[in-house]
């Protein structure tokens, strides 16, 4: 081991001091983490809100988690981009404040079937009851998996208010009184009645029974009552405005 | 002990380290490789110059150019709208009845329809409006529950049926599970049937079920059974069902009725598209004058 007699010029300087080397990667990481994390502080800022967006009802948020649990999202994405074959076929483009209330959102990447981004008022419920049970009943080349086991998963009213709780932990804003009359209007929105105070916290909600078995509260009238609103709260403007003339 | 400064086989300096005897070259990056990564960086600059590129407090940075994929997105569909202007616009200033006299107009809005059709009607009516037995009724035949002239077919598409919207084509019928006996239910079942069954034509008025449907059912599904219009009351005298044909489903559909709904259109499609479909439907087979 040999020792160099000059003294230490350029990156030697660097490479000969633990400390400064220390100080400097860490000054260096820092920039590319700046660029990262500042604009999760802007979010508020960023997200232009959109008049008619409101949280997810009980029963949606239900049927929400069943979208998630069955991985509809492998298949399926939630997200219209702005190219003229989209807006086309499927509506406006997705707006980020149509996301707002969705944790986690469920975007997807890739598109088996359509994008269900605006599905919601585009069937009946019937439609959706037959086709959830054997889609090639309706759709004869479907590559799409039976889901008929949703007719008979029992929903538990009682149980969500502690779910919308931790929904509240990580960003979505339940009011107390959202949390605390969950029950009720789980069953007010699958059975119409009684509706009026579920209607006044989650306006334009659709009411009735979803799956076609008016005794029974299951999955599937959850899952549905969530495809029944995809995209159908926000209230945007044409297609054609000009970016600048946008809220 | 000195480290040689250069290297004397090529020439070059070493880094001055010297580990057991070995030194390390210096050798300088080629020159065509830092051109190059230096114009990478000024292109990487160029491009966040022009192009939306980074968070600012404000917002962001919109780039000199002005250039967003939504602009484009706006420009892309005023263009398309451009390229058929001259058919778009003579669709609506046509009067619906007269679109099909019009030989090139009705081309252009059967090919335009046939498309939509298949986005956006064929999950329920089948591709080729075939319809679904039990679910969803043919289009492509003369039997019409709501009306077959290309207006009926227009105002069908616009507002659906039991759809929710306030114009919607609606109407129920009763249950009639809780206002008539078993027994009753079963006779007037008997009797639809017999409704379509040229064999009974004689006998029919005889069976026990025809006065329970003359009381009950005549109002909305006419006296023969030849269907009430103003109802989407279905013809029960031929042979053509909605919900299916035997004694068991005409039973069914008394006992608890299943209403068919259709969702409106007005909010989902344009009113081109929706001329164009109404003319894609009257074409099919059994549009009527
Ligand atoms: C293996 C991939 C796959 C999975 C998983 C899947 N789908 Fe589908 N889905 C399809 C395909 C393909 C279609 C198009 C054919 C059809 O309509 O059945 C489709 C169509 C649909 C449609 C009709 C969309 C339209 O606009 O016509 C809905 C609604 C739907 N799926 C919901 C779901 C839900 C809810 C789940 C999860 C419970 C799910 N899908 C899981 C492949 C899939
Ligand atoms: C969710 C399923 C569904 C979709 C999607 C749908 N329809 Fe229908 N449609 C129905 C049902 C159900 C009926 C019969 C309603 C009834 O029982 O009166 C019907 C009836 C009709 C009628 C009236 C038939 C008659 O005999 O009077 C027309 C016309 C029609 N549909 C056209 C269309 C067109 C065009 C589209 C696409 C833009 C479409 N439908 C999309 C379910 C659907
Ligand atoms: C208020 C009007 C009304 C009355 C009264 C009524 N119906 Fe109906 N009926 C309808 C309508 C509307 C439909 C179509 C439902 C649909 O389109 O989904 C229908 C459908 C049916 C069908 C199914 C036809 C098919 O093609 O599958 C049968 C069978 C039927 N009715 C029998 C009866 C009988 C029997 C009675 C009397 C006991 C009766 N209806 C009374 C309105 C009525």
């Amino acid at each position: 081991m040999a020792s160099n007699q000059t003294e230490p010029k350029g990156h030697a300087i660097i490479e000969r001091s633990t400390t400064l080397l220390f100080v400097l990667t860490l000054f260096v990481i820092l920039i590319g983490g700046l660029v990262e994390i500042v604009p999760l502080f802007k979010v508020q800022e960023t997200v232009r809100p959109v008049p008619g967006m409101r949280r997810y009802t009980p029963l949606e948020q239900i049927g929400r988690n069943v979208y998630t649990r069955e991985g509809c999202y492998t298949c399926h994405s939630q997200q219209i981009r702005p190219f003229r074959d989209e807006v086309e076929r499927y509506g406006h483009y997705s707006v980020a404040a149509e996301s707002m209330y969705d944790h986690p959102f469920l975007w997807g990447s890739k598109r088996t079937g359509p994008d269900l981004a605006r599905v919601g008022a585009k069937y009946s419920n019937a439609w959706h009851v037959a086709h959830m049970i054997d889609p090639r009943s309706v759709v004869p080349v479907s590559i799409m998996p039976a889901y008929a086991f949703l007719m008979n998963k029992p929903v538990d009213p009682e149980q969500f208010g502690a779910h919308m709780e931790a929904l509240r932990k990580v960003g979505v804003p339940y009011t107390q009184e959202m949390v605390d009359r969950a029950a009720d209007d789980i069953r007010a929105q699958a059975s119409g009645e009684d509706a009026d105070a579920m209607l006044e916290r989650y306006p334009k909600a659709k009411l009735g029974d979803f799956d076609g078995q008016p005794d029974r509260l299951t999955e599937m009238d959850a899952l549905i009552a969530y495809l029944q609103v995809l995209g159908t709260l926000a209230e945007l403007p044409p297609i054609d405005t000009k970016v600048e003339a946008r809220p | 002990m000195a480290v040689p400064e250069h290297d004397p086989l090529t020439g070059y300096k070493t880094t001055g380290h010297e580990w057991d005897g070995i030194t390390e070259l210096t050798t300088p990056i080629p020159s065509w490789w830092v051109t190059v990564f230096l114009a990478s960086c000024f292109v990487a600059v160029l491009y966040m110059w022009l192009f939306p590129s980074f968070a600012t407090t404000g917002g962001y940075y919109r780039g000199s150019l002005g250039w967003s994929s939504r602009g484009d997105l706006v420009d892309d569909v005023a263009a398309g709208r451009a390229a058929q202007a001259t058919w778009r616009s003579a669709l609506v200033a046509t009067p619906i009845e007269a679109i099909e006299a019009n030989e090139d107009l009705r081309r252009f809005a059967t090919t335009g329809g046939r498309a939509a059709f298949g986005q956006n009607c064929a999950p329920c009516h089948g591709v080729g409006a075939g319809g679904q037995i039990g679910q969803f009724p043919a289009l492509v035949d003369d039997d019409w529950l709501w009306g077959g002239t290309i207006a009926d077919i227009y105002q069908t598409i616009r507002f659906g049926i039991r759809s929710g919207h306030e114009e919607a084509r609606d109407s129920a019928m009763p249950a009639f599970g809780e206002l008539i006996s078993a027994q009753e239910i079963d006779a007037v079942a008997r009797f639809v049937l017999a409704l379509s069954d040229p064999t009974t034509l004689a006998s029919r008025q005889q069976m026990p079920g025809a006065p329970i449907y003359a009381t009950n059912c005549a109002a909305c599904h006419g006296a023969a059974g030849e269907g009430g219009r103003d109802f989407g009351a279905p013809r029960l005298n031929d042979a053509i069902w909605l919900y299916g044909g035997t004694l068991e489903d005409v039973r069914k559909q008394i006992v608890v009725p299943r209403m068919g709904m259709m969702p409106a259109f007005t909010t989902r499609l344009d009113d081109e598209t929706i001329r164009m479909l109404s003319v894609y439907v009257h074409t099919l087979g059994g549009g009527e004058r």
